[in-house]
């Protein structure tokens, strides 16, 4: 056989398909088997009909929701100061911002831990602000950059239009700036919003005992109950497509965010 | 009023961002076991940090498979890029869509279904590695290959077909000609792979064997347990992590800034 470069590919196409595609079926069959292999649909009712499981999933969007707006209240300014300074070194004040992306989560969730644990005095107090700032704590570099990316981007000569035209800097803003950094905000968004429904962890480590639906996979994971975690994570996945396909048609091509692009 | 409302919100973040992991630091180095009060100084926590088996292995574990299953990632990944990119456009688009599934997934879904998979399906006890090394590679092939391809898409696809037309064999043409002009991309992606791997909570404990610890999941069963000593050397941990990266950070900006400069020589003889 000739030598071709899309040989090459072959490796990775199987990893793909044995370790990303695979995955997913078993997780249908999972999900809509019982422990004996047979075909039931009652993972699926069941998580519909348990009050518990239904408020987990409403407590799961709300601190989304509240997460998602607080890191968007405090990275869109952050993002619009830092792309529309006259500073130089541009570059390096965002790499600042960005930098406790690549400081272990866990560990920076303990500093925060410690301070609140401080001013607070009983952290399982405030369960619901706790969660939402440690989440913010975490996710806030990964709003910052998107947002960042795209202002930065944007010809100044708009705005400056604008302004000769005769309206007003907030003018200027809400009717330039703003409509055109929307990609940015929606790639951010979507970086934010998912992990907030399911990284459970955060709740844990402050203390915070509600569950999310990130921690109802991992209590059936701890029992070894594959079927109802295969269902959750079926209805996860599902959210995770809706999203993905609603954003999609408003995003910047800037899925590389993740982990930090800065490199 | 952007002029002060600017520098304030700025410096508002940076606080925000930096205060916690600044206190733990300063508290790191002092007697106390909670933020807040004091006797004295030491250096006890570092102390603990490098001497404890237990701290030390887990550290060492986390390093080694960062760096292991970033290599199997930056290699899968690179050569699923080159195979990709070199397919019919219909093949390619499907390369990059189910790549696309680990980077949009949720980790907890991506190490749920991977262990139900590896562990459940195909029997592989996770006292092996195998799970945990997979599950890493899942995580962070996808992101080599999203770091690859752009740059072979930048590359002038003419030499590779100069390098064959004077005599070089398809394999020589393309480590000689193709691998140079996408090492940026190579490289970029290894080191997203790691710093991947190294932040990874939640496929470590859906794949790891039960007495296997990363940082990750050291510290989270950490704060769960009441044990101070422990405790106080993860500040210790928190503040030697700030300060590599920090300096790595700061070694990259430098070497940036060379590099521009440079450039901006070299242009000036031209």
């Amino acid at each position: 056989m000739k030598f071709s470069r899309k040989v090459l590919g072959i490796p990775y196409a199987v990893f793909l398909l044995l370790f990303v595609v695979a995955p997913l079926l078993v997780l249908f069959y999972y999900a809509f088997t019982n422990g004996d292999g047979q075909f039931t649909i009652s993972n699926l009712t069941g998580f519909f009909t348990d009050p518990n499981a239904l408020g987990t999933l409403c407590y799961s969007f709300a601190l989304s929701f509240v997460t998602t707006l607080l890191c968007l209240f405090l990275a869109y300014p952050t993002a619009y100061f830092l792309a529309t300074s006259k500073i130089k070194a541009k570059s390096v004040v965002i790499m600042i911002f960005v930098m406790p992306m690549w400081i272990n989560f866990s560990l920076r969730i303990t500093a925060l831990k410690e301070i609140l644990d401080a001013i607070e005095g009983n952290l399982s107090a405030y369960p619901f602000l706790n969660s939402v700032l440690g989440m913010t704590y975490d996710f806030l570099p990964f709003m910052i950059l998107p947002i960042y990316n795209v202002i930065v981007k944007l010809p100044v000569s708009l705005t400056e239009a604008a302004r000769d035209l005769g309206a007003t800097p907030w003018r200027a803003f809400v009717h330039v700036t703003l409509p055109m950094s929307v990609p940015g905000i929606v790639s951010g968004v979507s970086m934010v919003f998912l992990p907030a429904m399911t990284n459970y962890v955060v709740l844990d480590m402050l203390y915070n005992s509600t569950y999310i639906m990130g921690s109802l996979i991992g209590s059936y994971f701890s029992n070894d109950n594959w079927n109802g975690g295969s269902m959750i994570a079926l209805i996860l996945l599902l959210i995770i497509c809706l999203f993905t396909l609603f954003s999609n048609t408003l995003e910047a091509d800037d899925s590389s965010v993740r982990g930090g692009a800065l490199l | 009023m952007k002029k002060v409302l600017s520098p304030v919100f700025i410096t508002f973040m940076l606080l925000f961002l930096y205060a916690p992991i600044l206190i733990l630091a300063f508290y790191s180095f002092t007697d106390a076991s909670q933020i807040g009060s004091f006797q004295d100084f030491s250096f006890h926590n570092y102390v603990t940090l490098f001497t404890t088996e237990e701290l030390r292995e887990m550290i060492v574990n986390t390093l080694v498979l960062a760096l292991g299953s970033a290599l199997l990632a930056t290699i899968l990944g690179t050569l699923g890029a080159i195979g990709s990119f070199y397919s019919k456009s219909k093949i390619s688009k499907l390369y990059s869509s189910v790549n696309q599934i680990p980077v949009i997934n949720a980790d907890v879904v991506t190490g749920f279904s991977a262990c139900i998979l590896i562990a459940v399906v195909f029997g592989i006890s996770k006292d092996t590695y195998i799970p945990l090394i997979i599950g890493h590679t899942i995580l962070s092939a996808p992101f080599v290959y999203l770091s690859v391809v752009p740059k072979l898409k930048q590359m002038d696809s003419s030499l590779y077909e100069a390098a064959l037309d004077l005599g070089a064999t398809p394999a020589k043409a393309l480590f000689k000609v193709i691998l140079p002009q996408i090492t940026s991309g190579i490289v970029s992606g290894f080191m997203l792979a790691v710093t991947l791997s190294l932040d990874d909570y939640f496929i470590a404990t859906y794949t790891k064997p039960a007495t296997f610890d990363t940082i990750s999941t050291y510290v989270v069963n950490a704060t769960r347990g009441s044990h101070t000593e422990i405790k106080t050397a993860l500040w210790a941990l928190s503040t030697v992590i700030f300060v590599v990266v920090l300096l790595v950070v700061l070694g990259m900006n430098i070497y940036s800034l060379k590099q521009n400069s440079n450039q901006k020589r070299q242009e000036g003889k031209a």
